[in-house]
């Protein structure tokens, strides 16, 4: 299956996303000021749970254009710590591997987090990190390398450190290579776990939003690891309206008691209910390997929207995960449990329980001055 | 009217004590963990085990030959002139039983050349003289074969800090150190090291007829139970409330207070914001 390229430039980059919400909001003002007012109300209470008003959170909605078939690649792999250069070549493997895979080509491809470094970096991670724009260039130059120069379109999910002029993320992004690579979407993580074996705010800044955009594969989101583990990220992702949710993760495994990880346990428990409760794709890619005795638990899986497990990697080895999806099953499984629909029917009672459980929190401290 | 019986279905709260450990998974999750350290992380296929004739050790050795083939390990038992031949005797079954070379250094030369100028040394310093001596064989054999010397102490003695400082911690790996000694002694069973060895009083032997359990005052049994406790964060009376003696909870609780500077590395005096492992921080294995 391949894109053609006027298709792909429809599709627009992220300078044009900002382009378009301009434009978006400019329409805005033009409307009457009774309901520019309650729409002002509206996103006041909706930005309480982060949940901005769209028809279009990228720009663009191109249902009609979108394949109702998609084939993915889930890839879990150990990378060589603080080794970007080095990892790119895996990805290359990766891209070699598929190329000459029996399946042909998939349409995503999803690696896990922090892939181009490794996840514990510490310090490291301003040494490692990259702009986005780079990230896709480096990418965009091993898929070409790996596939050839005009290769069919295909999509990547990556995680990977991100360098914002200085600031640093634990990012992930979507994108789509071929002739024309664009960058659709970068994710930055929300929930940076910070306890335990985490460290992870000391050394990388919050993400603030959680978006869908729309692919040639789906209306997709991110959530990275620790994101995902609290439900209201799903719901915000699945009320944007995501079809696929993608979980790029690294899961340090502990808890040896039983036959498996506790923490694969968990990740699959946590997929399945989200799944199943929004309708939704669940795509989820792991790290594997030690760093620093710390093992990651890969067991990368695909949940479907029924809330069923359709594949599972081991928990340990790198792996590659072949399976494909039909997005009617969404539609499919939001008619027979309607908890979407019936949440978004609440949503205005919930958003206002929200407002009022945050004015009901105590104030922040004031900064005081640093000893 | 005829009563409804309802069946009452009675649930026992979980035991925050819990140590079980699924063996088959400890062993597959211990011997990836060998050979991703040693042979990806740092390209060492080689491994020097320092074998006492007691559990843990045989552990170790058991995992590193599973990992590495019995051809890439090198078990090294150093006894010293007043060391147990039992002890000295277990370390060759276990040697012969995985099949791992067999390397023997004697110890006493190297240790008297010593303290033949500190006479009035004590046991415990002679017992530490002898544990750094062991370090020094096994880093020397480690260069000599390229390999790693790995560790084997557990999670038990590590927190109580019943251990040799800069010894037994040394080994730059240690696929035993989050394992209580009763999960060891756990694995040991699934591994089928034999019973003799799982079974017999653990001792240090820096000291004829020392035990683990005669130094610190309590069985392993209770102790990881307390210990376990005390890592989840319940405080001593919190652990005494469920049940736990208090003179117990007193034992393992000050040894646990009184060695957190064992668990760390050497205190550095800080001058700038460039410190090393304060300000600047790089992982392990980066």
């Amino acid at each position: 299956m391949s894109l053609r390229p006027e298709k792909d430039r429809l599709l627009t980059n992220v300078a044009t996303v900002m382009k378009k919400r301009k434009v978006a909001r400019s329409a805005a003002k033009r409307t009457s000021h009774s309901l520019a007012a309650k729409s002002r109300r509206t996103a006041a209470r909706a930005r309480t749970v982060g949940i901005v008003p769209h028809p279009s959170a990228n720009g663009i909605r191109k249902r009609g254009s979108q394949r109702q078939t998609v084939s993915l690649a889930l890839v879990q792999f150990a990378p060589r710590k603080g080794d970007v250069n080095a990892n790119l070549e895996r990805i290359e493997q990766v891209f070699s591997a598929l190329r000459h895979d029996k399946e042909g080509f998939p349409s995503v491809v999803v690696f896990p987090e922090a892939s181009l470094s490794g996840y514990f970096v510490e310090g490291g991670v301003r040494e490692v990190a990259l702009t986005a724009q780079a990230t896709l260039k480096r990418l965009s130059k091993a898929a070409q390398k790996a596939c050839g120069p005009n290769h069919s379109p295909f999509d990547v999910v990556l995680g990977f450190y991100e360098d914002d002029g200085g600031k640093l993320y634990n990012s992930a992004l979507y994108a789509s290579l071929g002739a024309h690579p664009v960058l659709r979407h970068v994710h930055r993580k929300l929930f940076l776990p910070t306890y335990g074996v985490f460290d992870e705010e000391r050394f990388v800044t919050r993400g603030r939003t959680i978006e869908a955009f729309d692919t040639l594969h789906g209306r997709a989101a991110i959530l990275i690891c620790e994101d995902a583990c609290h439900s209201i990220a799903v719901t915000v992702a699945a009320l944007r309206g995501a079809q696929i949710l993608y979980i790029p993760s690294a899961s340090p495994g502990r808890g040896l008691e039983d036959a498996e990880p506790a923490n694969v346990r968990m990740w699959r428990d946590i997929m399945r209910v989200a799944a199943a409760e929004h309708g939704i794709f669940i795509v989820y890619a792991g790290l594997v390997g030690f760093e620093g005795g710390k093992g990651f638990t890969g067991a990368s899986r695909l949940m479907g929207p029924f809330g069923d497990l359709r594949v599972e990697a081991p928990f340990d080895g790198a792996a590659i995960v072949r399976t494909t999806i039909s997005l009617a099953d969404v539609n499919i499984a939001r008619a027979a449990l309607p908890a979407l629909g019936d949440l978004e029917s609440n949503l205005s009672e919930l958003t206002t329980m929200f407002d009022e459980e945050v004015a009901n929190r105590p104030a922040r401290p004031k900064a005081r001055p640093r000893a | 009217m005829k009563a409804v019986q309802l069946p009452v279905v009675h649930a026992t709260p979980p035991d925050g004590a819990d140590l079980r450990i699924d063996p088959a998974l400890a062993q597959r999750w211990l011997t990836n963990f060998l050979r991703d350290e040693m042979i990806r992380r740092r390209s060492k296929n080689v491994a020097i085990v320092g074998v006492s004739g007691g559990v843990d050790s045989a552990v170790v050795a058991y995992l590193c030959a599973d990992a590495l083939g019995a051809e890439n390990v090198y078990g090294v038992r150093m006894p010293y002139r007043t060391s147990s031949s039992e002890s000295f005797e277990h370390g060759g079954r276990v040697i012969k039983a995985t099949g791992i070379h067999d390397l023997v250094v004697d110890i006493s030369d190297a240790v008297d050349g010593y303290l033949q100028y500190e006479s009035d040394a004590s046991p415990t310093r002679r017992g530490n003289v002898m544990a750094r001596q062991r370090t020094i064989v096994l880093f020397d054999q480690s260069a000599k074969y390229d390999g790693l010397p790995v560790g084997t102490g557990n999670k038990s003695e590590r927190m109580l800090g019943y251990f040799t400082w800069h010894a037994d911690d040394s080994p730059p790996i240690n696929p035993i150190g989050d394992l209580f000694k009763t999960q060891v002694w756990e694995l040991a069973r699934h591994l089928g090291i034999p019973n003799e060895i799982i079974e017999k009083p653990a001792t240090a032997d820096l000291i004829r007829g020392q035990t683990d359990e005669g130094d610190l005052g309590i069985s392993y049994l209770r102790a990881d139970r307390i210990l376990n406790r005390i890592l989840q964060g319940y405080r001593a009376e919190d652990i005494v409330a469920s049940g736990f003696d208090r003179a117990e909870v007193e034992i393992v609780t000050r040894r646990v207070n009184a060695t957190h500077w064992k668990r760390h590395l050497p205190t550095t005096a800080m001058i700038s914001t460039t410190a090393i492992n304060e300000y600047y921080l790089r992982p392990v294995d980066y």
